[in-house]
């Protein structure tokens, strides 16, 4: 409005959407550190076999039979079997990372179908949806996830498939909520005006429009399929041993809590790390994608 | 608010009751081996006996039948009986819901009672140093693995200094309620954790929120304290909000239950629950989930007719 402000916005150059969601992200210390951190824990991940100092069943018979605290040739210790510690942490952080990313992917992929289907055709097709979302939300999730995995026994796959199955309904609310107003707007008007067919407005059109709350969201249910999967192994009932995640890696150190209470704090520490991680880029997305502020 | 919209609320339940256990019932059948799994493995039940178990239960009746007899048993109290235990399903419910209720009772007590105050602290102090604070701890907390959290404090309460019991809801031969208080200190404060990050942020941003009216402004202008504007005039808007919230989580506080009471050998409904799921006990399994979905269904009426109870200016035709 003033004159003084005229030439700090010519200065500048045209400001792209990307270039503005790029400014944005990057003024949230918060938020770049936990991408930073994840970028770390994914390459870690990646190259755990070169990373780890000893294979991930290896064991050392000499000495097996009582876990050994932390020491130059054992960073976090040794469990009983006298299997290091930490290549174990290290690997698990690729299925605990793995199950996380994978179960978001699958549950923003139904709530998406789900929610554009209802926002966009709306009337019968809106109410069934809707209800179906509805009916799922009133059954209390962790203790069905905790069902369906004591009955099914999951291997990793299967996990997957139960955490995702089971997290779709925000998104599809979300979706829904931003399919019901962008359905109304001049741009689907003229795409329709120009004879495209539902499917072609549905994907090419509108749900580009409404990426920035799917991305948020999808990030945070990173965090909470990490949770869910290392609060199952926990239980006992996720991913089975000698395969370490976080969450049964914790399972087998709370046996051990009196004598070598070293077992159980990395791993939680690293479930810790990461979701806080996760939960921070989760915040710095919303504020660079959300338009409102 | 009145009788017929509370009938009408009431009834307009009841599909959703209907969705939870068509769900369920599918749920059920997804067990391998169905329900007389836990006998197939069994070699003094021979196959004549599990044929015959099969038609004394129903289960050779097409699905259909078998759902609707079952849903019939569901409603009228006829909750079967517990495959461990040989006992009423009811009878093993009503036993341990008492833990549950303590245990859950007080971490939702203590949650409200250190989460609202951070929140109005965060909101009336906003951007300063100890908003940053608390927002970083509710990051922290919402983040922690609480099942990690209560070994450390195992470790450190109960192994390190010896201070506090690491399990159980007694000690042996003692039933002082200063001894249950003892054993409720550790498993309580770990389920009012997850709750409490969660609740001090509702509370900041709507109490954010309210501070910005102009009624607030006008409070502040004819020269009351800082402290008496915020208790007497915000405070109560800014619940308004929180209430919906606080209803909704109690379920939850109660289905997180099954984590705590399992660390801290709680003998209430989420260790029932557990328990049931290692000895494939389906009867007792069935009815706990259906219970929480009644439970976490009637949650959200209450808190649908509590914010409209509180505040006037919401009307429901």
């Amino acid at each position: 409005m003033s004159d003084a402000a005229i030439p700090s916005t010519r200065r500048r150059t045209a400001d792209t959407p990307w270039r503005l969601f790029r400014r944005r992200f990057l003024r949230h210390r918060l938020a770049v550190t936990g991408l930073v951190m994840l970028c770390v824990l994914a390459l870690l991940a990646l190259l755990a076999p070169h990373l780890a100092p000893y294979a991930f069943d290896g064991q050392d018979l000499e000495i097996m039979g009582q876990p050994q605290p932390p020491s130059r040739a054992h960073l976090m210790g040794t469990d009983q079997l006298g299997r290091d510690a930490f290549t174990r942490v290290l690997y698990g952080a690729r299925v605990s990372l793995a199950v996380g990313l994978a179960s978001a992917l699958l549950s923003t992929l139904l709530g998406t179908l789900v929610g554009s289907l209802a926002g966009y055709y709306r009337s019968a097709v809106d109410s069934v949806l809707m209800r179906l979302t509805d009916v799922v939300l009133c059954i209390p999730l962790l203790p069905l996830v905790i069902l369906l995995s004591g009955m099914l026994r999951p291997n990793v796959t299967l996990l997957v498939a139960i955490i995702g199955i089971l997290g779709w309904m925000g998104t599809a609310r979300l979706v829904r909520g931003q399919f019901l107003s962008l359905r109304e707007r001049e741009f689907v008007e003229a795409s329709r005006a120009l004879g495209g067919s539902n499917n072609r407005i549905m994907f090419r059109h509108i749900l580009p429009n409404a990426l920035g709350p799917i991305i948020v969201a999808t990030t945070l249910a990173v965090g909470s399929g990490i949770m869910l999967e290392s609060a199952l192994s926990f239980l006992g009932l996720g991913v089975q041993p000698p395969t370490p995640t976080w969450g049964n890696l914790l399972n087998y150190a709370s046996q051990w809590l009196q004598n070598a209470p070293w077992l159980a704090l990395f791993p939680g520490l690293m479930i810790l790390i990461t979701v806080l991680s996760v939960n921070f880029l989760g915040d710095g997305l919303r504020d660079a994608l959300d338009p409102r502020s | 608010m009145n009788a017929t919209h509370l009938l009408k609320r009431l009834v307009g339940t009841l599909p959703l009751l209907l969705g939870v256990s068509l769900l369920l019932f599918g749920v059920l059948h997804l067990a391998p081996g169905g329900p007389l799994d836990v006998y197939a493995d069994n070699p003094s039940v021979s196959p004549e006996a599990l044929a015959q178990m099969r038609t004394a239960f129903g289960l050779d009746q097409p699905l259909p039948v078998q759902y609707v007899s079952w849903v019939t048993a569901f409603f009228t109290g006829e909750w079967g009986y517990s495959i461990r235990t040989a006992r009423p399903v009811t009878q093993e419910i009503v036993e341990r819901i008492g833990p549950t209720l303590i245990l859950g009772g007080t971490a939702f007590v203590l949650s409200l009672l250190i989460a609202l105050p951070l929140g109005i602290v965060s909101a009336v102090r906003r951007y300063s140093g100890i908003d940053y604070l608390i927002t970083f701890l509710s990051f922290l907390g919402v983040s922690m693995p609480v099942f990690w959290l209560a070994l450390m404090l195992q470790l450190l309460f109960a192994v390190q200094w010896r201070v506090l019991p690491s399990a159980g809801i007694q000690t042996i031969g003692s039933d002082s309620v200063l001894d249950l208080i003892h054993h409720l200190i550790l498993p309580a404060c770990i389920l009012a954790f997850a709750s409490v990050a969660g609740w001090s942020r509702y509370m900041r941003s709507s109490m954010v929120e309210v501070l910005g009216q102009d009624y607030v402004r006008t409070a502040r202008a004819k020269g009351l304290t800082t402290g008496r504007v915020v208790i007497h005039h915000a405070l109560r808007n800014a619940l308004i909000p929180i209430i919906t919230v606080v209803a909704l989580d109690f379920a939850t506080i109660l289905s997180g239950a099954v984590i705590t009471e399992t660390i801290f050998a709680w003998p209430g409904i989420g260790r029932l629950f557990i328990e049931s799921m290692n000895g494939r006990d389906y009867p007792v399994l069935m009815a706990l989930m259906m219970a929480g979905s009644l439970a976490l269904i009637l949650s959200n009426l209450l808190a649908d007719l509590a914010y409209a109870a509180v505040d006037p200016r919401i009307r429901y035709e």
